[in-house]
């Protein structure tokens, strides 16, 4: 059993989404190369390389690789994949958007956002924004799958693997790049910080997050998240939503400010291991997920909490 | 330009679904059904580029029981101009989803086809994507703002660290993201008109594409449960608890 793990990077640094993909790979089977594809992404393989368990690292490099377009992307893992019975992606933006394509052109069905590899062929995954999950077996000759990384410990560094440079593939050459608007921030990752820090509606304006959240998650050095309300609000960026349809995660300690607790935000963070909830409806639903509580005010807690630490 | 919009008929998002105890799948039984959230928003983009006079038609198209007509007619009344339901009974996996709509692409020709970014019963995120593949067509997934410019799609896409924008050739696929827009509520008088709005009923034996399922359900469970936990008056037991008990500060 020989997997490919296609890795994911923003142009300068390997995803740590790529670890936890690796090790999901090693349920499957022992022989685990890793797909570098970018445009002056040596680094990148050069990391990659240094993941305990990785056999090999096939690098490709090509201008039409610097933004991991899913088109010429998906041409060029298609282009290796005869040698591999899965191929694997993170569930990040980029895996989402790339491997269906893979699993279309291969005409397999791709199994998707896994949470537990229970043999070769078969895995459990959550459906119906994780109000059950369903152990499928794939009766694919080559399995696809994306891997959700809050699911899955990351491979530990300290291997050496070989890294050996392949062609590109033809570009299909039906999309450019155009631009992009990316969120700076110097507080950790959303979806691998240990403590996580997120704001609802109840924020009311940015500029509350920035005076309420901000402080509370650099005192904690936590990553700050947020409802799709707070989002579609405008309090914060698109890449802050934590839920169903935006960023999973499972931190060591989540703390939801003026959040309700909808299934939807719920499918993102019950996994963390411990929640706090801070709201000042003492019936919200959010208060059935929470280790610890708080009823009230979250403009009187939240500056008590910041100061308390 | 010809839009064309797939539709699911799926679980009401406010619905919180059983598992049967027999672990066979989730119990659907007088469960509320609606359209997919996300496909509402696919809707919404189409008819609003038929407003600004991009789109001459939009057609919305549905696999699905023969009950996925209630969301044929909920695109009609939104503004779609005619409906398709492909008619079945059986669970359809995404990738043969794909195969049915590219069919239809076939004898549609649109010159766009806008769709949800995900299914909230499956979770599966993949048809869009999978239909690109199989038409060899450009890709603008988790889309927040699409423009049409000089005969070229902009997609602003909802990527992991902000937002990114791809131009891509037409023909094309989007699939909308929450953002995108606001989806309109129907109005009484549209709900009206869109009964008679031309509506086909096919079969997938029509397209020439077999029902197969690559994945076989081993079984359907459910999540282990958290315990609801403790409320603490005071801002200091909560931080002595999450020292000393949980040990996470
Ligand atoms: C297709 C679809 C996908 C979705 N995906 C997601 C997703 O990925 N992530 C997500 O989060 N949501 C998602 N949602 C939306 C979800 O259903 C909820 O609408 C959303 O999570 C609500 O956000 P909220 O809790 O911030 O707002 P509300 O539900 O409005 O909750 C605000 C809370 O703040 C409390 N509050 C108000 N004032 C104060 C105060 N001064 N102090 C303390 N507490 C206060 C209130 O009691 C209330 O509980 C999705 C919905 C759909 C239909
Ligand atoms: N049975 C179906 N009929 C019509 N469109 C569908 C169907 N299944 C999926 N789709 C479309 O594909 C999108 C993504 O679904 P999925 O890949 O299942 O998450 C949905 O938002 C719909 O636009």
């Amino acid at each position: 059993m020989a997997s490919l793990v296609i890795a994911d990077h923003n142009g300068e640094n390997l995803s740590d989404a790529v670890a936890k993909t690796v090790t999901a790979a090693a349920g499957i089977g022992s022989d685990i190369d890793v797909l570098v594809a970018g445009d002056g992404a040596g680094d990148i393989a050069a990391a990659a390389a240094k993941l305990a368990g990785v056999r090999k690292v096939l690098h490709a490099e090509d201008p039409s690789y610097a933004n991991l377009l899913a088109e010429p992307l998906a041409a060029l893992i298609v282009s290796v994949a005869g040698d591999y019975d899965a191929l694997l992606a993170p569930a990040t933006a980029n895996g989402k958007n790339t491997m269906p394509r893979v699993a279309a052109l291969l005409d397999v069905m791709q199994i998707s956002d896994i949470i537990a590899v229970e043999s070769a062929d078969t895995f459990v995954r959550p459906i119906y924004a994780g109000n059950a999950l369903a152990t499928v077996q794939s009766n694919d000759p080559k399995k696809v799958i994306t891997v959700r990384g809050a699911s899955f410990k990351a491979a530990e560094e300290g291997g050496s693997a070989s890294i050996e440079t392949i062609a590109a593939a033809d570009n299909p050459s039906i999309s450019t790049f155009v631009g992009e608007e990316l969120t700076k921030s110097d507080r950790p990752e959303l979806s691998s910080a240990k403590i996580v820090v997120s704001g609802g509606r109840a924020l009311a304006s940015s500029e509350n997050f920035e005076e309420y959240i901000y402080p509370l998650a650099d005192k904690l050095g936590a990553a700050i998240g947020a409802s799709r309300a707070a989002v579609d609000a405008g309090y914060m960026p698109n890449d802050y939503q934590v839920g169903q349809t935006g960023k999973v995660v499972a931190p060591e300690l989540y703390i939801a400010i003026g959040i309700s607790g909808a299934i939807q935000h719920l499918a993102g963070m019950k996994d963390s291991k411990v929640i706090v909830a801070i709201n000042k409806d003492e019936e919200a639903p959010i208060f059935q997920v929470a280790d610890y509580g708080i009823v009230g005010d979250l403009f009187k807690i939240v500056p008590e909490l910041q100061s308390a630490l | 330009m010809k839009v064309l919009v797939p539709v699911k008929r799926v679980v009401d998002y406010n619905v919180k679904v059983r598992v049967k105890s027999d672990q066979t799948g989730v119990d659907l039984a007088n469960v509320k059904m609606s359209m997919n959230p996300f496909d509402e928003i696919a809707v919404e983009e189409a008819v609003r580029l038929k407003e600004a006079g991009t789109a001459t038609e939009v057609v919305a198209v549905t696999i699905g029981v023969e009950k996925a007509q209630d969301q044929i007619r909920q695109a009609l009344a939104m503004g779609a101009d005619r409906g398709i339901l492909i008619k079945t009974d059986e669970a359809v996996e995404p990738l043969t989803v794909a195969k049915l709509l590219k069919a239809v692409c076939a004898e549609e020709n649109p010159d766009l086809v806008v769709m949800g970014k995900q299914a909230i019963d499956d979770d599966s995120n993949q048809t869009g994507q999978m239909l690109a593949a199989l038409l060899g067509w450009a890709q603008g997934t988790f889309a927040s703002k699409v423009e049409h410019i000089d005969g070229k799609l902009n997609v602003t896409r909802e990527v992991d660290g902000g937002l990114q924008t791809v131009s891509l050739s037409l023909p094309a696929i989007v699939t909308a993201d929450l953002r995108l827009n606001e989806p309109r509520y129907a109005s009484l008088p549209n709900i009206m008109k869109a009964k008679k709005k031309p509506l086909d009923v096919k079969e997938p034996g029509d397209y020439g594409v077999e029902i197969s399922s690559r994945l076989s359900v081993v079984k359907v469970t459910e999540p282990s449960q958290r315990e609801a936990g403790i409320k603490v008056e005071t801002v200091a037991e909560l931080v002595d608890k999450l020292k000393n008990e949980a040990g996470v500060l």
